[in-house]
Parts: C-alpha cells; sequence; structure tokens
C-alpha cells in the first residue's frame, strides 16, 4: 500500500514540438507503492510525457526527480538503471528472438560480463549466465507464459506479448514500471487478468504508472489519477473525485454536453 | 541438436580427433590431387572465413550495414607491412604485429563507427563506403610529399610469418614429406579461422551478443532496456574490424605484397555477399560462404581449357562466364533462399511465410 512518499516527481515539464506544445508545465507526483494511472483524450500528452520520462526525448523546461536522482538530460539506458522500466503502446519486442532471449535482454542493464568474459567463457561469465538464464524463465512464469518461453516473441497471441514486454520490462528490476496502454485491444477476460497481475506486481513492490483508456480498469485498479488534455494536466486526485471532475467531463465530452 | 546427436563423450572425442585428422591431411591430399594452386585457394578461403565472421557481427548480429569492411582488412594489412619490410627498414615479430594491427583496425572502427551512430540502412550503407573508399585512395596518395605508403606500386618484400628463426616462406622436409609454405600458412590460418569461429560462437551467445541482437531487432526498446546502444553498437564495429585487421596483417605476410588494388569496393561487396549467402547471423553459413565465394570463381578459371578442349575454341571467356555466374546465382539466391544457404534460426524465422504463425494460433486455441 502506498506509504506517501513521492518516488517520481515531475515539476513544469513542458515539450514543444516544433509550435505544437505537446507538454505544458506539467507536475505530478507518484508515490511509492501506488499505482498512478495518466488519463486522457488522444493526443493529450500521455505518451509524450512517457517518452520524456524514459529519455527518448529531453524536455524543454522541467525536470524529473526520481528517487532522489535528476532524470532531465538522460540517456535511455541511465534512466532503465535508475529503476524505471517501459512498455510500449504499439509493443517494442524484438521480434525474432525468443520469449526467454527478450527476458534476458532485459537483464542487461543488472548484470556485467563483457566481451572478455565471453570469449574465454569465466567462471564468473558462466554463472551469470545462468542466473539471467534462471531469472528469465522465473519471470515468464510470473506473468504466466512460461509455457512460450522457446517461442519467437513475434508469434506469441497479442495478450501474450503484452505480458512478454511486462516481463522483460521487470527484468531489469524497476522501482517504477510505466505501461503505456497495457490493455489496449484486450478482451474482458484478458484485462482482467491483466489487472489481477498489475495488482500481484504492486503487491510486490513495484509502482505503477500506467497510461489507459480502459476507464473501468483504470478506476478498478489506480489508486490516484492525473488527467491530461492539450498537455495540460487539468485535474488529478483519486478516480472517484476526478470522474467528477467538471473539467474532466468538458475534456472527454466536449463544452456543449458540459 | 547436434549435441544431442554426440551425447556420448566419447563419440563426440572421436569425431572431434576423425575431423582434426581430416584439416591436418588435408593441404597434402589437395596438393595431390588437384595440385598446389588449390592449397593456395583454401589459404585464401581460411582469410576470407576470418573477414567474413568480423563482418557477420557488424552485419549479421547487430544489423548494421557496412559497404567499407575491406578498409579494415587494408588497415590490418598496412599495419603489419609497413612494420615487417624495407619500407622503413623495420622488422618486427608477428607476435607483436599482429595484434597491433587488429588494435589499430578495432580503433579505426571506432573511428567509423562514432558518426555513424544515428544512421541506420542505405544512409548507414553510403557512408561506409565512403569510408573504404577514403581508406584505399589515402593509401594509393601517401607516397607524397612523405612517401609512407609507396602509392599504387604497394609495398613488397613484406616479412613472412617466422616461428623462432624459421620462416614459413620456405620449404621444409619432414619424413618424406615436404611442407611448402602454403602448407604452412594452411595450419596458421586454420588455427586463427577456428578461433575466429569459436569467438563468434561465445559471443553470439553471451550478454553482449544479445544486445547486438536487440539493437538489430529494435533499437528504441533496446534502449529502454537499458542497453547502452551506442557503446554496443561501437563495440560490434570496433570486433568486426579487429577481425579484419588480423586477417589483413596474416594476407600481407602471405602474401608478401600488398597494393591498394587489393582493397576495392569490390572487395568489400564480395565478403558481405559471403555473409548474405552463406546465412546472416549463423557461424555455420557464413564458413559455407567464404569457402563458396572463394573457391567458385577459381573452379570457372577451368572454363576456357574445357571450351577448347571439347568445342575447339574459348567461345565465352572465363572471366565473362564468372560474372554471370555469379550474378545469376545472387539472382537464384534471393529468389529461393532469401536468408542464404544455410541461415540462423532467427533469421529463416525471420523469412518464413507466415503459415507457421497460424498454426501456433491453432494450436493455442
Amino acid at each position: 500500500m502506498p506509504d506517501h512518499a513521492p518516488l517520481l516527481c515531475a515539476t513544469g515539464i513542458t515539450k514543444h514540438f516544433g509550435g505544437l506544445a505537446a507538454l505544458s508545465e506539467v507536475s505530478l507526483e507518484v508515490r511509492r507503492g501506488e499505482i498512478f494511472g495518466l488519463i486522457g483524450p488522444n493526443g493529450a500528452g500521455k505518451t509524450t510525457l512517457f517518452n520524456v520520462l524514459t529519455g527518448l526525448y529531453q524536455p524543454d523546461r522541467g525536470d524529473f526527480i526520481f528517487n532522489g536522482a535528476r532524470l532531465a538530460g538522460l540517456k535511455p539506458h541511465h534512466v532503465a538503471a535508475y529503476g524505471i522500466a517501459r512498455t510500449f503502446q504499439n509493443i517494442r519486442l524484438f521480434g525474432n528472438m525468443s520469449a526467454l532471449e527478450n527476458v534476458m535482454v532485459g537483464r542487461h542493464v543488472r548484470t556485467r560480463s563483457g566481451v572478455l568474459g565471453a570469449i574465454l567463457r569465466t567462471a564468473a561469465t558462466r554463472s551469470e549466465e545462468a542466473a539471467i538464464v534462471r531469472r528469465a524463465y522465473e519471470l515468464l512464469d510470473y506473468v504466466g507464459i512460461v509455457q512460450h518461453a522457446g517461442g519467437l516473441a513475434r508469434h506469441l497471441s497479442y495478450g501474450d506479448q503484452r505480458r512478454l514486454e511486462i516481463a522483460r520490462a521487470l527484468a531489469t528490476e524497476p522501482l517504477l514500471l510505466a505501461l503505456d496502454e497495457p490493455a489496449a485491444g484486450m478482451n474482458a477476460t484478458e484485462t482482467n487478468e491483466l489487472k489481477r497481475l498489475l495488482e500481484k506486481i504492486r503487491g510486490d513492490g513495484v509502482t505503477l504508472l500506467l497510461i489507459e483508456h480502459d476507464v473501468k480498469l483504470v478506476m478498478g485498479l489506480c489508486d490516484r489519477v492525473a488527467v491530461l488534455d492539450y498537455g495540460r494536466k487539468i485535474a488529478e486526485g483519486a478516480p472517484a473525485a476526478v470522474r467528477r471532475d467538471p473539467a474532466v467531463i468538458e475534456a472527454y465530452l466536449g463544452g456543449s454536453l458540459a | 541438436m547436434n549435441r544431442r546427436a554426440f551425447s556420448s563423450p566419447r563419440l563426440r572425442w572421436l569425431a572431434y580427433l576423425a575431423i582434426a585428422a581430416l584439416m591436418l591431411a588435408l593441404p597434402f591430399a589437395v596438393d595431390a590431387f588437384l595440385g598446389r594452386a588449390w592449397v593456395r585457394i583454401i589459404d585464401v578461403a581460411l582469410l576470407f572465413i576470418m573477414l567474413a565472421l568480423g563482418l557477420n557481427i557488424v552485419v549479421g548480429y547487430a544489423g548494421l550495414l557496412d559497404l567499407g569492411y575491406i578498409a579494415f582488412f587494408a588497415v590490418g594489412a598496412y599495419s603489419y607491412a609497413l612494420l615487417a619490410s624495407p619500407q622503413f627498414g623495420i622488422h618486427g615479430s608477428f607476435l607483436l604485429l599482429l595484434p597491433l594491427g587488429a588494435l589499430v583496425a578495432g580503433v579505426f572502427g571506432i573511428l567509423l563507427g562514432a558518426p555513424t551512430l544515428r544512421l541506420r540502412g542505405d544512409y548507414l550503407a553510403i557512408v561506409t563506403l565512403g569510408f573504404g573508399e577514403i581508406i584505399r585512395i589515402f593509401l594509393n596518395n601517401l607516397n607524397r610529399p612523405v612517401n609512407i605508403t609507396n602509392g599504387p606500386q604497394g609495398i613488397t618484400l613484406i616479412d613472412p610469418l617466422q616461428f623462432g628463426g624459421m620462416a614459413l616462406s620456405k620449404s621444409y622436409a619432414v619424413g618424406g614429406l615436404t611442407i611448402a609454405p602454403v602448407h604452412s600458412y594452411y595450419f596458421v590460418f586454420l588455427a586463427c579461422a577456428l578461433l575466429a569461429i569459436i569467438i563468434s560462437l561465445r559471443l553470439e551467445d553471451s550478454r553482449i551478443g544479445r544486445a547486438w541482437v536487440a539493437i538489430r531487432e529494435d533499437e528504441i526498446a533496446a534502449s529502454a532496456m537499458g542497453i547502452n546502444t551506442r557503446n554496443i553498437k561501437l563495440l560490434a564495429f570496433a570486433m568486426g574490424a579487429t577481425f579484419g585487421g588480423i586477417s589483413g596483417g596474416l594476407f600481407a605476410s602471405f602474401q608478401g605484397f600488398i597494393s591498394p588494388e587489393s582493397f576495392t569496393l569490390l572487395d568489400s561487396v564480395m565478403v558481405l555477399c559471403m555473409v548474405v549467402l552463406g546465412g546472416m547471423g549463423n557461424v555455420g553459413g557464413v564458413v559455407l560462404g567464404a569457402i563458396l565465394l572463394t573457391a567458385l570463381p577459381e573452379a570457372l578459371r577451368y572454363a576456357g581449357p574445357l571450351q577448347q578442349a571439347w568445342l575447339g575454341a574459348v567461345y565465352i571467356d572465363p572471366s565473362d562466364l564468372r560474372m554471370l555466374l555469379f550474378g545469376l546465382a545472387l539472382v537464384l539466391m534471393m529468389l529461393f533462399r532469401p536468408a542464404g544457404l544455410w541461415p540462423s534460426s532467427t533469421r529463416r524465422r525471420e523469412f518464413a511465410v507466415e503459415d507457421e504463425t497460424a498454426g501456433e494460433e491453432r494450436a493455442n486455441a
């Protein structure tokens, strides 16, 4: 359960693409151990915020404080090393690697073997490699697709690909797991299973940041949510309260109906 | 699967012994049946195996298309030649010069890699192609105002490899067997090629090898998983270049003469063809590609005399025939075996028709 200490603080994050303000002065706080939802209409800047957070884009202004460290200006692999892992809206697996290998790649950032170790097959390299394989199997089992370990990632079913992305992200031992529309394209059963998986992950001490369109999932899962519209944060708070917020209703349904 | 076939350790050792005996006897058997020229061709094939395995790291594993790879071969060859020939009157030991050539080539690999990090596909190919030409043109022109490379005349009288005062450029009689230079170089090159194969296989199946393939598959996802894509790509360029540098040094010592002419774009393309035709990303396929593409053009040399003998005149010039058949082979390969003669398991799946997926979905349902 959340202990109210902030894990991630975003302050004044601004990102322009040409003349378009994809994000303007977005500030929010994700607390340790909570499931934080990021919602908003299409094009509101949710994925841009993820990309800025994980170092794919550099913010024009603003900074992230994550677990006591400043993130702005860091490259994606540094952000991963600090403990933020993510999944992608349009699944980005290593399609021609097996499911197991995908998760093994996720261990890269927490392991050390270099070229010399690989060529000489030193004892240290071999034991590290064995540990990588063991952990990868554990994680595949954790998300429930261990039976597909040897199959190519791109041959997995859609739902299993989403699970594999989560397993790969968990392999980096994140403190914060950022999920970009994990339930997109899933049917009700799959969404329910996903919800249980995410609750299990949170139960194991990982904080979750979630972009999601499925309102039912967000309301049932998130401790707090923030709403983005045209690159601005228009609301933040408990799901039930945000749901009744007039600004949110207007953003979703348009001014005329508000 | 191969491992299961040799599950009994004794059987496996027997197989290794048989292969080793075959490898030891090969140059002498070829010498006796096909002539010494073919032993030389085998030597060259072994050099090309090393080259192709180096390029395979860059192209096959990391997915970075490099059209100037022969430049690293040139850098290695010239590093050795300049420091082991009358050119500067320096005669270094190959034990020092080969690693040095590898190092210099590796540095050049990083020099080429650094400005191209943001490029992919076609654009990368164009820049690397340019790099290959720059090196060749430099070697061609570095004879004025200070003569370093001797320009288009190249460097002659390069020292052969020497083992404790035994120069490999001389013939030796051991028992009833004459060991000619081509034989002794065969064993040196074989040892180096085997080493290159082992290194390739071990790199492929390692944390670094997986990072290379991950970058090939999806660079953004790879970086989000904590892979420092810049360093890992530079590492691929450097490792590939190192292979090229070592084989370049061996080539210089073997030939005794090098000139910029040996390092043209066509040579880069040839090595790339070995990798692609053999099977990108698969060590066995790359070795096969290197052997075939070295041996086939040589075999076609017989086309001239054969025409003379059977038809009374040479109707098609053998060198024309070579290019003709080579082109035909490439087209047929692209049509029927797009993943190469002996593709890696992942590449094969990459090119496989989608019905496989349908089958798996049925199995899941």
